[in-house]
């Protein structure tokens, strides 16, 4: 290495500067290549026709708005601004392709009640993928994906066992609203006795083979005062939609899986546990989050889940 | 003048050094002493009460920023599916904000009110338990810890000393009753912090035992409100382009 600096390297392939230091340290000049330069000359042309068009330098109190506009609809007036992200969403919510077509549907939706809807293919396949997308945002991290739901926080969509209503009305009532489904703990106004009595008649309504004597004592308190459950639960059990209550003469427990339990034991254990603890679930309004049309489109959606009535 | 003198001159070449880089140093800091014209003026927004806080807190001790942002940008496909595009007010008593643009999950910025109580305290427990296509790990802990909130007043003193309206002397407390009407203006005031954490705490009961005060209470707290503060139908679409 060290020969190579005895000799100075004059003319050849590189160029020096013509620098010289301590006698023999030298400065090469080795050019940048000629695509390089014009890569970079080109992005200042690029910087500056982009501060023409758009804001870019701060100026004061203000900045440079460059000559780009944006015009959009607020309030009933026709608004032009200078180029501005939220301008332009302002612009694309109304006036894209997407938008203008989206929303040539929507007023279709709009406008048309739910049999009209069902009737057509056209309206359906739209809700069907529109509802899709907002089904996965907002009601599958609860119901799952496939509206399945989880046993004792979140019911099953997907079924033809409705809490608070399957027509399509109630659905839309639901999204809109929110529910608020609540049984009160029996723990304090029961006895032991009458704890395990009442589970055998609840349990002896969806026909479990029951203690037909503790059923019927059972039943003297859910049909009575000591326990009220027909005030929500219906004389027959089959429940009352208004209040959320359960229907606890089929086979489907949203709170508790009775089906999956190992034996009968096992299945009071449950029932009790409900009887005891009570219910306390809390589905939140949509109204205001999503549009009223959104709202149509997801009620028809979760009405075709499986179980829609 | 020559590239030369510059580079054989160590006194000018500080100089202009200093000078080359106070150009970019000015172009950050210049824009600072302008944000309250970029700040939008918009009602709701206040500061978290103290249980929100420890709420914040915690989110940040346990890095949910790191794979969640707050902040909605102003796209059609983020507005159709997280709504409103954020404000810089709804995150101006945010120390440090939440913003970003990396997402491993979705963004939180509007979460709040969004799902039930009981949703998040079994998601966060155990995702899968609700989510099963979910990669997000489980908190389990948040239900066993009781919250530590002996340095609530401590927290919200250090907040006020960078701008945030916690109140310690009554003109402040009378100055947020005015802002924010009196139930607001309570759990702002630095002096009765702890009752009016544990006071929200029972009120909802977030975690679902009211037995219990634990950080699940304040994280949920803390989600359940998120983004919820400007109500965003009082102002026409394209409102807040004017603040750009």
């Amino acid at each position: 290495m060290a020969n190579t600096t005895d000799k100075p390297k004059t003319g050849g392939a590189v160029q020096t500067t013509g620098h010289a230091w301590d006698g023999d340290i030298q400065e090469f000049n080795n050019p940048l290549p000629t695509w390089w330069i014009w890569a970079f000359y080109l992005t200042v042309a690029f910087a500056v026709i982009y501060w023409i068009l758009y804001p870019a330098w701060p100026m004061g109190k203000g900045f440079t708005t460059g000559v780009s506009e944006v015009t959009f609809e607020s309030g009933g007036k026709e608004v032009t601004t200078h180029w501005n992200t939220r301008a332009r969403l302002a612009h694309e919510m109304q006036a894209s392709d997407e938008a203008q077509r989206q929303r040539e549907y929507l007023e279709r939706v709009a406008s048309a009640d739910f049999n009209t809807i069902f009737g057509d293919a056209d309206m359906m396949a739209f809700a069907q993928s529109t509802a899709k997308g907002i089904f996965g945002d907002n009601c599958a991290p609860c119901h799952g994906s496939g509206g399945a739901g989880v046993t004792a926080l979140f019911p099953n969509l997907a079924d033809d066992d409705w809490l608070w209503g399957g027509s399509v009305d109630d659905i839309q009532t639901t999204i809109q609203h929110g529910r608020r489904g609540y049984m009160p703990p029996f723990k304090q106004t029961f006895n032991e006795q009458q704890l395990a009595d009442v589970t055998d008649y609840v349990l002896g309504l969806s026909g479990h083979q029951v203690d037909p004597e503790a059923a019927k004592r059972g039943q003297a308190i859910f049909q009575g005062e000591t326990g009220g459950c027909y005030y929500c639960h219906l004389t027959d059990g089959t429940g009352r939609k208004s209040q959320g209550a359960a229907n606890l003469t089929d086979a489907i427990w949203t709170m508790i899986d009775v089906p999956g339990a190992a034996d009968m034991d096992a299945k009071r254990r449950l029932v009790s546990g409900v009887i005891s603890n009570g219910v306390t679930r809390i589905m939140p309004p949509w109204d205001g989050r999503l549009s009223p049309e959104q709202i149509k489109l997801l009620s028809v959606y979760v009405h075709e889940l499986g179980g829609g009535q | 003048m020559k590239h030369e003198s510059l580079e054989i001159n160590s006194g000018l070449l500080i100089l202009f050094t200093l000078i080359a880089i106070s150009i970019g140093g000015l172009a950050e800091i210049i824009p600072l002493y302008y944000i309250d014209d970029t700040v939008e003026k918009v009602d709701g927004v206040r500061p978290y009460t103290p249980l929100e806080l420890r709420g914040r807190d915690i989110y940040q001790r346990e890095g949910c920023y790191t794979c969640h942002s707050q902040m909605i940008r102003p796209f059609r496909d983020e507005h159709l599916r997280y709504g409103h595009y954020s404000l810089a007010a709804e995150s101006k008593y945010d120390h440090p904000f939440q913003w970003g643009s990396k997402r491993t999950g979705p963004d939180l910025a509007r979460v709040g009110e969004k799902y039930s109580d009981a949703w998040h305290v079994a998601h966060l427990e155990a995702p899968r338990s609700v989510v099963p296509e979910s990669i997000m790990p489980g908190y389990p802990w948040l239900l066993e810890n009781e919250l530590d909130y002996t340095s609530i007043e401590k927290r919200m003193r250090a907040l006020r000393m960078t701008g945030v309206p916690y109140a310690l002397t009554e003109e402040e407390n009378q100055a947020n009753v005015d802002k924010y009407g009196p139930e607001v203006a309570a759990k702002l005031d630095i002096t009765r912090a702890d009752d009016s954490l544990i006071e929200q705490a029972i009120a909802r009961n977030y975690d679902g035992d009211p037995s219990r005060l634990t950080e699940m209470d304040a994280l949920v707290a803390y989600l359940q409100m998120l983004g919820t503060l400007v109500d965003f139908s009082k102002y026409e679409q394209g409102h807040f382009a004017e603040f750009r």
